[in-house]
C-alpha cells in the first residue's frame, strides 16, 4: 500500500462504464500536470498516485501534508483553493491503521483532487491543515471525535459531537455499534 | 455544617460602588461589563438543537462558540454496518427539510462506486424532485428568517407553499417528510400522470405566491434594517471557510455544482446562477428567492422534456428488482435474495461525489473493500461546514442581529450533527 519512495500509477482493475470516462481531454491532462508538478516540486512527498472512476487519489508522505497542500493552492496551475471535505478513517490493518482523507476542489479549473495521509496508532499526531484553509479547524475536530486522531497546530482540538469525559472513539472499527454502557454518564436527577 | 470557604466571596465592585454612592467609580476591568449568555439547544430561533455560548461586552457579541452534537446519530457508524440499499431511509433525516435532495445525493454516490447509470426518465424525476426539495428548503429559509426577526406573515405564507409541495410529495412516494424514494439504478416508483399535472399546477401558480411573500420583505422597511450590512463575508473568507451553497454565491463567488461539474441531466437544461457580491445577510435572502425562481423554470423544462421508458437500470445484480417479478420469477427471486441478504457488489475504491444541495456542496466520500456494505461513508453536509463561520460573523455584531445572521446560513441541525 504504501511505497518506500518512487512513483508509480496503479490502476484499478474494476471496468469502467463509458459514463464516467466523460471527462473532457484538457481538465485530465490539466490533473496530469499537476502530478507531475508536485512530483518534480515535492520528489519524496508523492509516495504514490492511483485513480478510480476518474478521480485522483494521492499518497503524501505525513509531514510534508501542509506544504503539499499550501503549494496545491497557491500555484497558478493548479488553484485547488477549496477544501470541500477533510475526514478520517480506520483501515485496521496492523500499521498505517489510520488515514486522514483531504478532498480538494479548484473553483478555477473545477477539478477535485484527493489528497491522502496514514499515520499508525503509536502515533496519532498528524499536522493540522488550518494554515492553509481556516475552514479545516471543525472537520479536523471531528477527525479527533471520531477517531482520536491528533491534528498539530490546530488551536481549538475539542470533541466536536461528543461529550468531552467520553473516553472512546466511536467510528473506530474496534468500538461496537451498540456501544459501550455506561461509557456516557446520564444526568443524575 | 455550613461550608467553610476559602476565600471570602468578593463583593461586586459595581455593589460596593453603590453602597457607597460612589459616582466616580469607573469600571475598566472588562470582566465587569461582560456577559455569557447561553442561547439554545432549545432555542426557536437557532433552527433546531444548536447551542451557541455568547460572550456579550453590553449588546455587542465579543466571541460566540457553537456546541454541536445534541442530534448526533452516528448515521456514519451505522452506514458501516447496513447495507448500501439500507442505507437510503437513513439519508431522509439528514436535512430533513428537503430528504428528496438527500436521496439523490447519496444514490448518486453510490451509483458512481458501481459504475451504474441510471435511464433518462429516471434522471429527469430526480431533477425534478431534486429542485422541489430545493423550493421547499429555501421557502423554509426565507420564512424562518422573516419569523426570526419578526415578519410572522411571510412565514405563514411560505409555509403554505410548502404544504402544496409537501402533498406532491406524498402523491409521488407515499410519504411526506421520510420519502426514501430513490433506489440504486433507478427510484422506487415511476411519476404517474396525476402527480405530474400536481407539479405543473403547483409551478403554474408558484411565481405568483412567490412575488407576494417578496412583496411584504424587499421593500419592507424594518425587514431591509435588520439585514442589509449585517453579517458580512468577504469572498476569500467564504471561500477559505468552505462557505458553500447560497451562502458562498452571496460572497460573490460563482459557483454552483450543477453547473460547474454537472450530475443528472443539468447539462441539458438552461438556467442561471444568482450571485450577489455583497455577503450580507440580505445578499443570501435574495440569492434564495432567485434560486426557487430558476428552480421553477428547471422543473418546466424538465417536465417538458422528459421522456418515456423505463425508471430502473438494468443491472441485475445491483438493482432491486420489482416486487410482482420477485413473486413470480426465479431469477429475480435469487438476485432480490441475494442483495437483500448480501448486498450489491462493488468493486474495491474509494469514491466521492458532491451536488448542489439546497444546503450547499452536499458529498458522500464512500471507501468499499468489495463487501455489500460500505467500510467508510463520510457525509460532507453543507449545514456543519456553513456553522463553522458563524462565531466569524457574530462577531462584532449586536446581540439582535445573532438570529438574523443564523437565519440567513439557514442550519439544519440534523445534518450539521448526522
Amino acid at each position: 500500500m504504501h511505497r518506500a519512495s518512487g512513483y508509480t500509477i496503479t490502476r484499478d482493475s474494476c471496468i469502467l462504464t463509458p459514463v464516467f470516462l466523460q471527462l473532457e481531454f484538457d481538465k485530465r491532462s490539466m490533473l496530469t500536470k499537476v502530478v507531475e508538478k508536485l512530483k518534480s516540486e515535492f520528489p519524496a512527498s508523492l509516495l504514490e498516485a492511483k485513480e478510480f472512476r476518474a478521480e485522483t487519489t494521492l499518497h503524501i508522505r505525513k509531514e510534508d501534508i501542509v506544504a503539499v497542500c499550501g503549494f496545491l493552492r497557491d500555484d497558478p496551475d493548479c488553484r485547488f483553493d477549496y477544501l470541500s471535505d477533510l475526514c478520517g478513517a480506520d483501515a485496521y490493518t496492523p500499521e498505517n491503521r489510520f488515514e486522514v482523507i483531504y478532498n480538494l476542489y479548484s473553483l478555477a479549473s473545477k477539478q477535485r483532487l484527493r489528497l491522502k495521509v496514514f499515520t499508525d496508532e503509536t502515533d496519532m499526531h498528524v499536522p493540522s491543515v488550518t494554515s492553509v484553509w481556516a475552514g479545516a479547524e471543525w472537520p479536523e475536530r471531528e477527525a479527533y471525535d471520531m477517531l482520536g486522531i491528533i491534528f498539530d497546530g490546530n488551536k481549538d482540538l475539542r470533541r466536536m459531537y461528543m461529550p468531552e469525559e467520553f473516553e472512546y472513539f466511536p467510528l473506530r472499527k474496534d468500538f461496537p455499534l451498540m456501544g459501550i454502557p455506561d461509557s456516557i454518564p446520564l444526568p443524575r436527577k | 455544617m455550613d461550608p467553610v470557604y476559602d476565600v471570602e466571596p468578593k463583593k461586586s465592585k459595581i455593589l460596593q460602588a453603590l453602597e457607597d454612592k460612589d459616582t466616580s467609580a469607573q469600571f475598566t476591568d472588562p470582566l465587569e461589563n461582560e456577559m455569557i449568555i447561553n442561547m439554545g439547544p432549545q432555542h426557536p430561533a437557532t433552527h433546531g438543537v444548536l447551542r451557541l455560548l455568547i460572550k456579550l461586552d453590553g449588546e455587542t457579541v465579543v466571541t460566540s462558540v457553537p456546541e454541536l452534537g445534541y442530534l448526533h446519530r452516528g448515521y456514519e457508524k451505522l452506514a458501516e454496518n447496513c447495507s448500501y440499499h439500507e442505507f437510503i431511509p437513513h439519508t431522509d433525516r439528514l436535512d430533513y427539510i428537503s430528504p428528496l435532495m438527500n436521496n439523490t445525493a447519496y444514490v448518486l454516490a453510490v451509483e458512481k462506486l458501481l459504475g451504474v447509470e441510471t435511464p433518462c426518465r429516471a434522471q429527469f424525476i430526480r431533477v425534478i424532485i431534486s429542485e422541489l426539495a430545493r423550493i421547499s428548503s429555501h421557502l423554509l429559509a426565507v420564512g424562518a428568517l422573516g419569523l426570526d426577526i419578526g415578519a410572522v406573515t411571510v412565514f405563514m405564507w411560505t409555509f403554505r407553499e410548502r404544504e402544496k409541495l409537501y402533498d406532491i410529495f406524498e402523491n409521488l412516494t407515499g410519504a411526506r417528510f421520510t420519502t426514501s424514494y430513490t433506489r440504486i439504478g433507478g427510484i422506487s416508483q415511476d411519476m404517474t400522470d396525476a402527480t405530474k399535472q400536481m407539479i405543473q399546477d403547483f409551478i403554474d401558480q408558484f411565481p405568483a405566491k412567490l412575488a407576494e411573500c417578496e412583496s411584504l420583505l424587499n421593500r419592507n422597511k424594518i425587514f431591509i434594517g435588520r439585514t442589509d450590512g449585517v453579517g458580512v463575508m468577504s469572498r476569500e473568507n467564504a471561500i477559505a471557510m468552505g462557505f458553500s451553497g447560497p451562502n458562498l454565491r452571496a460572497s460573490g463567488v460563482d459557483h454552483d455544482i450543477r453547473r460547474s461539474n454537472p450530475y443528472l441531466v443539468y447539462d441539458e437544461l438552461d438556467f442561471n446562477v444568482p450571485v450577489y457580491n455583497d455577503g450580507d445577510s440580505l445578499a443570501r435572502y435574495y440569492v434564495r428567492v432567485n434560486e426557487m425562481k430558476e428552480s421553477t423554470n428547471i422543473v418546466q423544462q424538465a417536465l417538458d422534456k422528459i421522456p418515456a421508458g423505463p425508471v430502473h437500470a438494468f443491472e441485475p445484480k445491483k438493482v432491486l428488482p420489482k416486487k410482482e417479478r420477485v413473486y413470480t420469477k426465479m431469477e429475480e427471486l435469487i438476485h432480490d435474495f441475494m442483495i437483500i441478504n448480501f448486498g450489491v457488489d462493488p468493486p474495491v475504491g474509494e469514491v466521492y461525489h458532491a451536488v448542489e444541495g439546497s444546503k450547499g456542496e452536499l458529498g458522500f466520500y464512500i471507501q468499499s473493500k468489495g463487501e455489500g456494505h460500505p467500510w467508510r461513508l463520510k457525509i460532507r453536509s453543507p449545514s456543519f461546514m456553513n456553522l463553522q463561520s458563524l462565531p466569524l460573523l457574530l462577531q462584532g455584531r449586536m446581540i439582535s442581529d445573532v438570529v438574523a445572521i443564523i437565519g440567513s446560513i439557514d442550519p439544519v441541525m440534523g445534518e450539521a450533527d448526522k
